[in-house]
């Protein structure tokens, strides 16, 4: 016994090249939604994962741009501006306060690094508070620093790799003509952690001539505090900004979001062109099979038995090129994800890329409602065909 | 099925169709019956309505007027106009069909293309009817080629085994030999007796072939849309 599924899959057989034409239209359409729905579910994801793992949820800075500010903490970077250490003692009094941090960012300008020279960054910390607020980093190799006046280094995952350092090995910081002893390397975070050279803050503050000074304090808040108040009552010591990091990821987002639209109507475009693709590929079989139709239906076929064999042969097509498209998603989220972080100005660290099972189905499930909504009208068409025009159309 | 004696009964069955203000009769008239198992054949020149004919008592058309009932059962008349799917209905309990062209699938197997039918409307019991229908044609042989692998007159037993494979009453067959040669011709021919033999099958068929027509048990002739049956020139007179 043939069912109508074999009918309609042997009949796409028929113009292979054309059906395989018509897939590929389809699983590219399928590509692009899977992957920029990934996109927004990866991006969201990462920068969520960055931010969360400083481990604090507020930043007081040296008064600047905000931007720049969050940036730089993100990313790492030079032009830094300075604020009074002493100031932790007055943050830490406030009630909603749990924990604090002192921070001093430094970066050196490194002949040896890239092709033409690079920046190395290096976070000074207390290493008493700021384990504290991170209690997630685990080492690979070693351990925190000795002393807070020793000049031993912990290096990220990446810095350890890039620089090719073991415990035990020696950083030269040219510029300053300092040498660190590396004590621990971290295990990979997947964020920017894992690009870090850590230092003591007492021996970062000696190096960069900045005794008494830091960059930041990190501000760890009491579970439940109130968070804007908080900030209103810290806006009152001297020069200085808070940098809510919930703000940071809110206005990164912001920032990505006109991207997304856009991203998001190319899409949709892609998604109607391929529509239409399919419904001229299933309109041009069925006019070549009008007399086969009307053959079918003098062997008893009623028309909704053909309109069901056309949209099937559509069904097919658009399950196949759904798979397909998801397949390549999965496959190339790596090489998408790297183009993204190639057009994008700032991408976190983590898969920019995030296909879940929810999503999967979802592009599943949009693909396949195409697939009914363009058979409607061929399959429509192809049920009204009588047998008589078919055989007369051949008498003719 | 029905016991009832006559097959097809056609009274004063006309089909007009308009070309501008002109009205063309292509069947005019035409009253005929057809009992259980009679082999008929219709001939006549091109244009003389046979085609036309053979659509209306198959049920794949409407007539302008007149009245035409099945097995006993009253199709059209004054009153009553089938819908195309009533006519569907109709046409895969009590018909199966043949034409010139062969109408197979390509993609399909000799035996898929049988069992095609059998896919849309089954009448029940009928699971291997296929492969029986292909032993009896000779043809089960070719039952896993495909369309484009056999003859032209392999290809038209095929298509009278789909036709058979839901076991009608009567088979209507529209110049069921008009692509094959002479030999391949008499073959199906003599296919067709079999099955009217065997199976007491109703067989309708036009041709334009005059030889081939005293295959039948009735012969009749068209021309300008009536009909006229044609006694007493059993074979021996066949034209050469």
């Amino acid at each position: 016994m043939i069912t109508k599924f074999q009918v309609a899959y042997k009949n796409l057989l028929r113009k292979r090249i054309r059906s395989l034409l018509t897939l590929v239209g389809i699983a590219l359409s399928a590509w692009v939604l899977v992957s920029l729905l990934g996109f927004n579910n990866g991006y969201e994801h990462a920068l969520s994962k960055d931010i969360d793992n400083m481990g604090f949820q507020l930043m007081v800075m040296a008064k600047g741009c905000p931007y720049e500010a969050a940036t730089m903490m993100l990313k790492g970077g030079t032009g830094l501006k300075y604020i009074k250490e002493s100031m932790v003692g007055e943050v830490a009094k406030e009630p909603e306060v749990e924990k604090t941090t002192p921070i001093l960012m430094g970066a050196v300008f490194d002949p040896n690094k890239g092709e033409s020279g690079g920046i190395s960054g290096y976070f000074g910390v207390e290493p008493k508070t700021f384990i504290q607020m991170k209690t997630f980093l685990k080492f690979r190799q070693g351990g925190w620093f000795t002393d807070e006046n020793a000049y031993e280094a912990v290096m990220g995952y990446e810095a350890a790799e890039l620089e090719q350092r073991e415990v035990g090995d020696k950083i030269l910081v040219p510029d300053k003509n300092v040498e660190f002893k590396v004590v621990g390397i971290l295990e990979r975070t997947g964020t920017q952690d894992d690009g870090t050279i850590f230092i003591p803050l007492r021996t970062a503050q000696k190096m960069f001539g900045k005794p008494d000074e830091i960059t930041t304090i990190g501000i760890k808040v009491k579970q439940g505090a109130d968070t804007a108040r908080l900030e209103d009552k810290l806006y009152k010591l001297p020069d200085v900004q808070i940098v809510s990091l919930a703000e940071v990821k809110d206005t990164i987002m912001k920032l990505i979001s006109t991207a997304k639209v856009m991203v998001l109507s190319i899409a949709t475009i892609a998604i109607l062109i391929a529509m239409v693709g399919v419904i001229n590929t299933i309109l041009m079989s069925v006019h070549e099979r009008f007399q086969e139709i009307g053959i079918l239906k003098t062997i008893g076929a009623m028309p909704w038995d053909i309109f069901k064999l056309i949209w099937i042969e559509t069904l097919i097509l658009c399950a196949l090129g759904g798979v397909l498209g998801i397949g390549l998603a999965l496959g190339l989220s790596k090489v998408t994800g790297l183009a993204i972080r190639w057009v994008l100005p700032y991408a976190p660290i983590g898969g920019l890329i995030l296909i879940d099972t929810k999503l999967v189905v979802l592009t599943m499930a949009v693909i396949l409602g195409i697939g009914l909504v363009s058979g409607l009208y061929p399959a429509w068409k192809a049920g009204r065909i009588r047998p008589l025009e078919a055989i007369r159309s051949n008498i003719g | 099925m029905s016991n009832h004696a006559a097959s097809i009964e056609a009274k004063n069955l006309t089909k007009v169709y308009s070309r501008g203000i002109e009205k063309i009769p292509a069947v005019n008239e035409v009253s005929l019956q057809i009992n259980r198992g009679d082999f008929i054949s219709i001939i006549g020149p091109s244009g003389s309505g046979k085609t036309t004919l053979v659509n209306l008592l198959g049920c794949l058309d409407n007539p302008t007027s007149g009245e035409l009932s099945i097995a006993g059962q009253p199709i059209f008349n004054s009153a009553r106009r089938l819908s195309e799917k009533d006519l569907t209905k109709i046409r895969r309990e009590i018909f199966g069909y043949i034409f010139q062209n062969f109408y197979l699938i390509p993609t399909l197997t000799v035996l898929e293309n049988v069992m095609l039918p059998l896919t849309f409307y089954r009448k029940p019991g009928l699971e291997d009817e296929g492969l029986k229908l292909l032993k009896l044609l000779g043809m089960d042989h070719r039952k896993d080629h495909l369309p484009g692998q056999i003859s032209g007159g392999e290809m038209q037993r095929v298509a009278i085994a789909r036709a058979m494979v839901n076991r009608p009453e009567i088979l209507l067959a529209d110049e069921p030999t008009g692509n094959l040669d002479t030999k391949r011709s008499e073959e199906i021919i003599e296919v067709l007796q079999e099955l009217n033999r065997n199976v007491r099958l109703t067989i309708i068929m036009v041709t334009h072939n005059q030889e081939l027509a005293w295959h039948a048990s009735r012969v009749f002739e068209m021309r300008d849309g009536r009909i006229k049956e044609i006694t007493g020139q059993k074979p021996g007179k066949k034209p050469t």
